[in-house]
């Protein structure tokens, strides 16, 4: 589903170019877990806003569903993303004067979808991640775990075919990371394509597969999914 | 993103800042109201001037001797010609058909007497036609006789003012006050006018044209007023007058004859001027609160970057984030073009409620005016706000700072 080959993506600060990408080849199929570790400053961050079209590389090309991305326009990718693309962020990125049903519908809004088949899907989308009762709560007046779940309940209301998800549980305890992990992983297993960046190791062992990045290069792809049904 | 929803968009995120909201909306208010109300002030006030005018009858024509040759001068107040308009001259108009009465008008200053009090008073020489010429009416006893004006009586007719000074509460009528080193009789008063074309009738003495002529020693007439027989008449009765006095200045046309029309289509430019005028400064205030709309949508678009970042990485394009920063400018102008109109309408019914003056509708062209200003203040003052928005990297917007 996504094919990166030869990706560069360099920045400027100042007049010192910043190589935040270098050379990055990477093959994802539909349906994989990956997770996607390194030090701070490896690339993490910026390949992922690679995947969800949010940054253009410098060089390279990036086929995803087989199409060539970098031959849309920014109308054609914000439809991209709002079609087959999620994003989960760690300090959740909630709308704080709307309530949380409001929230999740925020990409229907941006969709065109009816307002009688928005309802339902919203009512829908709630009640399976357990947020009916907070459905007109502003996120102010939620938990940590329940604004993750409402961010990750927004971000797949459209049935996207990706989540991107970045550092999902660094803003929570540990109780909470796994619950919200759980949320992610439940979804994974209903066949979404989940890309999760992290810093905990616990968190990056449970992917059945996992890359590792250093100075803007993949420097580690393990396969395996020990880790993660161990864990069940 | 379809347009109820953007609508929806832009009224939660105005509502969700109640008091800024309420402040801008506000200064948009008191700036609309301030165009609207000052344009109908200055309107109400162009009406009054021109309906007194019109009072004076939009028949009248006056004749002024003296010509001035420089076109686009003023007419000449004080003769500038060697040749009087003398009381022959005025006579001699009756002679057209179209002119129904005339007052020939001497005017002077001179002290006015009764017993040991005295006191400086206008004298307006004229005719008993000056009475329904200009309008006049008394308050007591009757006006100068009517007769041959070339005959001087001793006759006076005193303003109310005149008549309280010189005579307190007493009745005047039959006493004898001096005007200058004459003596005339008091045979009527004149009924309060207030102010009209800038003379206080109320400190007028009326007396006879040719006693006037006789007093100040002059043989020339100040003014000649000619009322024609109707509105349609005024241009033949013009002709006329300057036909006739041409003749009789030996081919030379050495008076001015002006209607009250011109006089009063002239102020009426001068104070439709003076309106619009007053609308332009008040409008100043109308884009000193468009700027501040800029500026409360230039601190909403960097207050709420992470907002835009979230709304790009779910798929709005540019022009969506653009559109609905837009909407919050234009939403913030409406809503206090708005309120303006209703505090306008609020303070002229209250206005109105206490002068009389004050009863005409505000101006529809103010009304119309200020709301599309309000409008084109909205959308001037909102779309560079909203492109700073729609600029907004999304992946710098969702960066944690």
């Amino acid at each position: 589903m996504i094919e990166l080959r030869a990706i560069d993506r360099v920045f400027r600060v100042g007049d010192q170019p910043v190589h935040a990408l270098r050379g990055v080849d990477l093959a994802i199929a539909r349906g994989e877990y990956l997770s996607l570790m390194g030090p701070s400053g490896s690339g993490k961050s910026t390949l992922l806003n690679v995947l969800g079209l949010l940054d253009r590389p410098t060089a390279g090309s990036y086929h995803f569903a087989g199409e060539d991305t970098g031959r849309l326009d920014d109308a054609a990718q914000a439809r991209m993303r709002r079609q087959h693309i999620g994003f989960v962020f760690q300090s959740f990125h909630l709308v704080p004067r709307l309530s949380t049903a409001q929230n999740v519908a925020l990409p229907l809004v941006l969709a065109e979808v009816p307002r009688a088949e928005r309802a339902e899907r919203v009512r829908a989308q709630l009640a399976a991640f357990g947020l009916t009762d907070r459905a007109h709560h502003r996120p102010d007046e939620l938990s940590g775990g329940q604004r993750q779940r409402a961010a990750i309940a927004r971000a797949t209301i459209t049935r996207p075919q990706l989540l991107l998800a970045d550092e999902p549980t660094g803003n929570l305890d540990r109780h909470t990371g796994e619950e919200v992990v759980r949320v992610l992983e439940r979804l994974h297993d209903d066949g979404l394509t989940l890309i999760v960046v992290t810093h905990d190791p616990a968190l990056g062992a449970r992917a059945h597969r996992r890359l590792r990045m250093d100075d803007g290069r993949l420097v580690g792809d393990v396969r395996g999914a020990e880790a993660h049904d161990a864990a069940r | 993103m379809r347009l109820a929803e953007q609508l929806v968009f832009a009224v939660q995120s105005l509502a969700a800042l109640r008091a800024r909201t309420a402040l801008i909306v506000l200064a948009m208010a008191i700036g609309t109201a301030g165009v609207v109300l000052l344009t109908w002030l200055g309107e109400a006030g162009r009406r009054y001037v021109t309906d007194q005018f019109a009072q004076l009858g939009t028949n009248l024509v006056i004749v002024l001797p003296g010509r001035s040759e420089t076109t686009g001068g003023a007419p000449p107040m004080f003769g500038e010609t060697a040749r009087d308009l003398t009381l022959d001259d005025a006579l001699a108009l009756r002679r057209s058909e179209h002119v129904a009465r005339l007052a020939p008008i001497v005017a002077g200053s001179v002290a006015v007497a009764f017993g040991n009090r005295e006191r400086e008073a206008t004298v307006l020489g004229s005719t008993a036609e000056l009475l329904p010429v200009r309008h006049l009416s008394l308050a007591a006893g009757q006006f100068l006789p009517a007769g041959d004006p070339r005959r001087g009586g001793a006759e006076c007719v005193l303003g109310g003012t005149l008549v309280r000074e010189l005579f307190g509460a007493a009745s005047p009528l039959g006493a004898w006050v001096r005007l200058g080193d004459r003596r005339f009789r008091v045979t009527g008063t004149l009924a309060s006018a207030g102010r009209s074309l800038g003379n206080d009738l109320d400190e007028m003495v009326v007396i006879p044209v040719a006693s006037a002529m006789a007093l100040f020693d002059s043989e020339g007439l100040f003014r000649l007023l000619v009322e024609a027989r109707d509105r349609d008449a005024v241009a033949r009765t013009v002709a006329d007058c300057e036909r006739i006095l041409r003749t009789r200045h030996d081919g030379e046309l050495d008076v001015t004859v002006i209607t009250q029309a011109s006089v009063l289509s002239t102020f009426d430019g001068i104070l439709r001027a003076l309106t619009w005028a007053i609308a332009g400064i008040a409008a100043i205030s109308l884009v000193v609160a468009g700027i501040l709309i800029m500026n409360v949508m230039v601190i909403a678009v960097s207050q709420r970057r992470a907002e835009v970042g979230l709304l790009k990485a779910l798929g709005a394009a540019a022009p969506v984030v653009r559109t609905l920063f837009l909407w919050e400018a234009l939403l913030l102008a409406v809503a206090g073009a708005g309120c303006g109109l209703a505090l306008a309408s609020a303070v002229r019914a209250a206005a109105a409620a206490f002068v009389p003056e004050l009863r005409t509708g505000l101006p529809g062209a103010a009304v119309a005016a200020a709301a599309l200003v309000a409008l084109g203040i909205g959308v001037a003052f909102g779309t560079a706000p909203a492109a700073r928005a729609a600029r907004l990297d999304p992946v710098l917007a969702l960066a944690r700072r």
